[in-house]
């Protein structure tokens, strides 16, 4: 029983971090730039085909292993590198102030693009690279065995969000990203350059999503179709815990993630609609999500 | 009646009507059946449309759309139901009554929490069907062949006989629904549209507006859900999934509210793009067809339904 709840603790939970790094991303791009972007799917499924070709010729060229992870953090920041300006600065800056549900749609256009990018570049085979997952050896709990690199995802998960967080409460750069998220226009006036403020927030939002998918990589088979589950899930956490919301991003990600690793342990059968279960009902009951403030209406 | 007959909606349309189908006759069989898509497809974005009028775009359709899809093949495999006019016209009613009752929900949201709060019904639904096994799980099932009137056509006609039917009854209802969004409480929808708070004030409801345009979405998409099942023969729960929706968003933008035909139209070159990158292209149909999204949002940003009315009223003009 002790153990049961452990195993469904700690399978939440690294299902939970890996889930609150994309929807991280998600989040702060929604909040900065009104943007809910079904792309960042994409993105995820772009870090992990890049992590997949550049971990093997990080192994080829004889470097020390444990430094593995760099190669992971390069091939997330290489396929942020290259998307942002072309998605922010080629597309979406031509549609920034209108319906956002039209900005949906034209994501939903880039996704769709994107993952045919994948089956061109990487084709259709499945790419596996599970080395980085042996490097931090198992741990024991009581008589559960956990790889050790699992349990550094939610480490990683935390970091992602406390520095996420720190630097938009305690530094100036990050306060002028607030002042933007609280009013572009004026913000404007007072001379904050919010075409950089964009492009630095969706940058920010991309790496994220890639980085998610370079940590995942070792853990599954890379393929076609990863990223179409992955929006989903990400709008599910973010719609929980209220658009734009980091600490909504924290629960929402733990409550899916503990849900569905509940219903993988007790009722399989759930397991696929567990997560958009709990969006229907939170947008039913609280549509804002959980960390939504009150909002003035303009008459 | 001063206005000449040429003017007349219901003479328009019935004369639309006619010539397709004659030009059903002429075309390669492949066509009919795309075009009989698209009007599956143009169905459901009409809902959208509807819904657009008042403000409120869908992003969960192909919940309606796999509901009145899986009320034609249940009803066919279950109840030996094979009448295809009647199999649209219950699936229209049934959907209908289905988004009568989640609709008073619904209505109460705006934006983006309207449009996740739809994708979140239809996700759910879609998790539904692929754990059932009596209905085929995630596979879906092979729908029995239609007939009309109890007369089962031979199978070089069968896609055409659909064809006609299905331009009779969309055109059909495409008359009715023009004489609703110029009716008074399809104009209101309009005023919403503008300004909500407004229409509050002079005494109309915001909510029963987005009540009845969600119903009449549900209908018109879970009777597109019907035809497309019976037109392709089969049924599964990619239906309900929101790239399928995505489709329908698509459709309804491409088309813009101003204009019926319009959403037809773009419905078509939808399935166009799609079976031509298909055949041709088949690695890369996506690509193709997020580039053809991106590229019409940019250039025809209020759809093609805008051209339609800058024509017609450049007719008035001149006359």
């Amino acid at each position: 029983m002790v153990d049961e709840i452990l195993t469904i603790v700690l399978d939440g939970a690294i299902y939970a971090s890996w889930l609150f790094i994309v929807a991280l991303g998600l989040t702060f791009v929604f909040g900065v730039l009104k943007i809910l972007n079904i792309a960042h799917g994409g993105i995820y499924a772009l870090g992990a085909y890049s992590t997949a070709t550049l971990v093997p010729i990080f192994y080829s060229l004889g470097m020390p292993e444990q430094l593995v992870i760099l190669a992971m953090l390069v091939s997330a920041l290489a396929v942020a590198i290259v998307i942002t300006p072309i998605m922010e600065r080629g597309i979406l800056r031509r549609f920034y102030g209108q319906d956002e549900v039209l900005i949906v749609l034209v994501t939903y256009a880039i996704y769709l693009v994107l993952e045919d990018v994948q089956k061109l570049i990487w084709g259709m085979n499945s790419l596996y690279v599970s080395e980085p997952r042996e490097l931090l050896g198992a741990l024991e709990f009581g008589s559960l065995y956990y790889v050790g690199y699992d349990l550094a995802l939610i480490g990683l998960a935390i970091f992602c969000g406390l520095f996420l967080w720190f630097v938009l409460n305690k530094t100036q750069s990050g306060k002028i990203v607030l002042a933007v998220i609280h009013n572009p226009e004026i913000s404007g006036c007072m001379g904050v350059n919010i075409n950089k403020v964009y492009l630095a927030a969706f940058f920010i939002g991309a790496f994220l999503a890639a980085l998610a998918g370079s940590f995942t990589a070792p853990l599954i088979s890379v393929q076609v179709g990863i990223s179409v589950a992955v929006v989903i899930e990400s709008f599910a956490v973010v719609i929980i815990g209220g658009l734009g919301s980091i600490p909504g991003a924290v629960i929402g990600a733990l409550i899916i993630g503990m849900a569905r690793a509940a219903c993988v342990h007790k009722l399989p059968e759930a397991e696929i609609f567990i997560m958009y279960f709990c969006m229907a009902g939170m947008l039913i009951f609280k549509p804002k999500g959980l960390f939504q403030g009150a909002q003035a209406r303009k008459i | 009646m001063s206005e000449k007959l040429y003017n007349n909606l219901l003479f328009q349309s019935i004369f639309l009507m006619s010539f397709l189908i004659l030009v059903g006759l002429l075309i390669p069989n492949w066509l009919v059946f795309v075009i009989t898509k698209a009007i599956a497809y143009g169905l459901v974005g009409l809902g959208i449309i509807t819904l657009m009028r008042g403000g409120l775009v869908s992003f969960g359709q192909g919940f309606v759309f796999g509901i009145g899809g899986y009320t034609a093949g249940l009803l066919g495999t279950q109840a030996g139901l094979t009448d295809a006019m009647l199999l649209l016209f219950v699936s229209f009613l049934f959907t209908g009554l289905v988004g009568l009752i989640i609709a008073p929900l619904l209505a109460r949201y705006r934006d983006i929490f309207f449009a996740m709060l739809s994708l979140a019904f239809s996700m759910v639904l879609y998790g539904i069907l692929i754990k059932i096994d009596a209905i085929g799980g995630s596979d879906g099932f092979v729908l029995p062949e239609s007939t009309y009137f109890g007369i089962k056509p031979s199978s070089e006609y069968a896609d055409y006989v659909l064809y006609v039917v299905a331009i009779i009854m969309t055109g059909f209802i495409s008359i009715l629904l023009r004489y609703y969004y110029d009716s008074t409480p399809g104009l209101i929808a309009l005023a919403v549209r503008e300004n909500e708070l407004r229409v509050e004030y002079l005494g109309s409801s915001a909510f029963n507006v987005a009540v009845l345009n969600f119903t009449i979405a549900a209908g018109l998409g879970g009777m597109g859900g019907a035809l497309n099942g019976i037109a392709l023969g089969h049924i599964d729960p990619e239906f309900t999934y929101w790239t399928t929706s995505g489709e329908f968003v698509f459709i309804s933008i491409l088309a813009g509210y101003l204009s019926v035909p319009a959403v037809f139209l773009a419905a078509l070159l939808l399935e166009l793009v799609r079976s031509f990158s298909g055949r041709y292209f088949p690695d890369t149909w996506q690509l193709i067809l997020g580039l053809f999204l991106i590229l019409s949002i940019i250039f025809i940003p209020s759809g093609i339904g805008s051209f339609f009315k800058q024509f017609f009223d450049r007719l008035k003009k001149s006359k």
